[in-house]
């Protein structure tokens, strides 16, 4: 029985999705962290604001700050995690033989990001009950679009991670391409400063930046109940430039090596 | 004789040396054709080659009628990498499993190609937890699970016990009975005599392409690896003349 090669067959890349979920498995330290960890963090920030007083009419603080970081863990979580992985395929020898199976590039890349996106969405379903509950976060629209952001922030980090891993030699060197990736995003995002506020030059590379977006459709779900238009434009971005970031790493994912 | 391989003129490039100055051989079809040589003579890299891994700088490597790497060969060529490439944070079983999957077969040729390697009772270890020739019979089991046509194994053998290293070439002599092709590299010479067609390569050039019999004929001694040493030494004679 001889398997065709395609470009993409769902089926090695489900084989793919279940291969990375049961490396995942096995380590339950791993686990335990991608999980809890959010919530304890978001916690600190909790204590750190509770007796803050907010202005009034405007959302306090770690309400506009925390949801944010809701969506913000996923992505730097899981852009970590994959290049790390992703380098180990590299080292390990096995992306060199998975390279010479019916395993598309595309199918190994997308199997990749729908284990994480997966484990992202865990991440942010514990992370979102403990933050409404414990922390009384204040939310106006549907937790489920916090949740769909999250997964799709996640994605992101993930095809960025695979992306970075083919500029990376060693482990010391894929870490340290998390903060050149995420931090500046962070800075720009409209967190720390609003975006109005920033110089404009400063504003047009946030516009480029697609954690902004992903943090604007945050905050839209954050103050209206109803979904709008401009959160669903934002995720269709998010999600359009972790195709585009995935797209531009099959591309730089080369079978044949020297 | 059909060859299952056809390399014509194949030069590569790897960091900023040549290692392969223009090599062209054959490995017939359905034989176990043993790739010889001492370390740093190229045999990895004529392997890369062979399954399409290799980028090459001129030169082609036809494998079983189609350009090497090609879509269509990928579920007709097994490679196994010397360093074993398995996932060591799975066991045995699911890496196996995870192969057999990608080559399109279910459990079953799973639970086979680890039973074929002596692996069966290991299979719900980790591969971390594993010795090391337990590791790379790991890595040989989930390129049988694919029955390719084609198998090519970067020193198999290497760190197992007499026993089981006897009992791998008696199946892969079993294989090649059955239709399929192996290439396998080895430095150790002994295993040179149970190869039907022997490649000695030296300094990415073939010294010989001959067969256990032939070579002991030409080189007048029973002891391969005396006759591989007389034919380096014939060789740099001539390139000293
Ligand atoms: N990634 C690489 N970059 C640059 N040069 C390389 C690389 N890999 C191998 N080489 C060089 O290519 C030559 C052939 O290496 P190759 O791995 O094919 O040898 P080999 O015959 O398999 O050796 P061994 O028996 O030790 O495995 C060596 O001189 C080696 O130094
Ligand atoms: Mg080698």
């Amino acid at each position: 029985m001889s398997t065709a090669t395609t470009v993409l067959s769902p089926r090695l890349t489900g084989a793919t999705t279940a291969r990375v979920l049961r490396q995942l498995r096995h380590d339950h330290r791993t686990i335990a962290m991608m999980v809890l960890l959010p919530s304890l963090l978001l916690g600190l920030l909790y204590l750190l604001w509770k007796d803050v007083p907010s202005l009034p009419g405007q959302p306090s603080t770690f309400d506009r700050v925390g949801l944010t970081m809701l969506g913000i863990f996923p992505f730097v979580v899981m852009f970590l995690v994959t290049s790390i992985a992703m380098l180990r395929e590299r080292t390990s020898g096995t992306l060199e033989r998975l390279l010479t199976t019916p395993l598309s590039r595309l199918d190994l890349l997308l199997g990749y990001g729908a284990a994480f996106g997966l484990a992202a969405a865990a991440q942010a379903v514990v992370t979102v009950t403990v933050a409404t509950t414990v922390y009384d976060l204040q939310i106006a629209g549907s937790v489920w679009l916090v949740v769909l952001i999250a997964v799709a922030n996640a994605v992101l980090g993930v095809a960025l991670g695979l992306l970075a891993s083919a500029f990376a030699r060693s482990e010391f060197q894929a870490v340290q391409f998390m903060p050149v990736i995420v931090l500046p995003q962070f800075f720009l995002c409209g967190l720390l400063v609003p975006r109005e506020q920033m110089a404009g030059w400063l504003q047009a590379i946030s516009d480029v930046l697609p954690l902004t977006y992903a943090v604007e459709a945050l905050q839209e779900v954050g103050r209206s109940a109803a979904e709008t238009g401009t959160m669903w434009t934002d995720v269709g971005i998010v999600a359009g430039a972790a195709v585009l970031a995935l797209a531009l790493a099959a591309a730089t994912l080369r079978r044949r090596t020297s | 004789m059909t060859d299952a391989v056809t390399v014509t003129d194949l030069v590569v490039d790897r960091g900023h040396r040549r290692v392969i100055p223009g090599l062209s051989c054959a490995v017939p079809a359905g034989r176990v054709t043993g790739l010889l040589g001492p370390s740093g003579s190229g045999k990895t890299t004529l392997m890369r080659a062979l399954v399409g891994v290799q980028q090459v700088r001129s030169g082609t490597v036809t494998v079983l009628g189609e350009p090497a790497g090609s879509p269509g060969l990928r579920s007709r060529v097994g490679y196994v990498t010397q360093a074993p490439s398995v996932y060591p944070d799975l066991t045995v079983r699911e890496n196996a499993r995870h192969f057999a999957a990608l080559y399109g077969r279910g459990a079953r040729a799973a639970d086979d190609a680890l039973e074929a390697v002596g692996l069966t009772d290991a299979a719900g270890q980790l591969v971390a937890d594993l010795s090391g020739g337990q590791r790379g019979r790991a890595s040989l089991a989930c390129a049988l699970v694919g029955e390719p046509e084609l198998l090519v194994l970067d020193e198999p053998t290497v760190g197992l016990d007499p026993v089981l290293r006897v009992e791998l070439w008696e199946r892969f002599h079993a294989l090649a009975v059955a239709g399929t092709t192996l290439v396998v590299s080895s430095h150790v010479m002994d295993e040179a005599g149970r190869c039907d067609r022997l490649l000695l390569l030296r300094e990415g050039r073939l010294l010989a392409d001959s067969t256990p019999a032939q070579l002991r004929a030409d080189s007048g001694t029973d002891d391969l690896e005396e006759s591989f040493l007389r034919l380096v030494r014939a060789q740099q004679q001539e390139v000293a003349a």
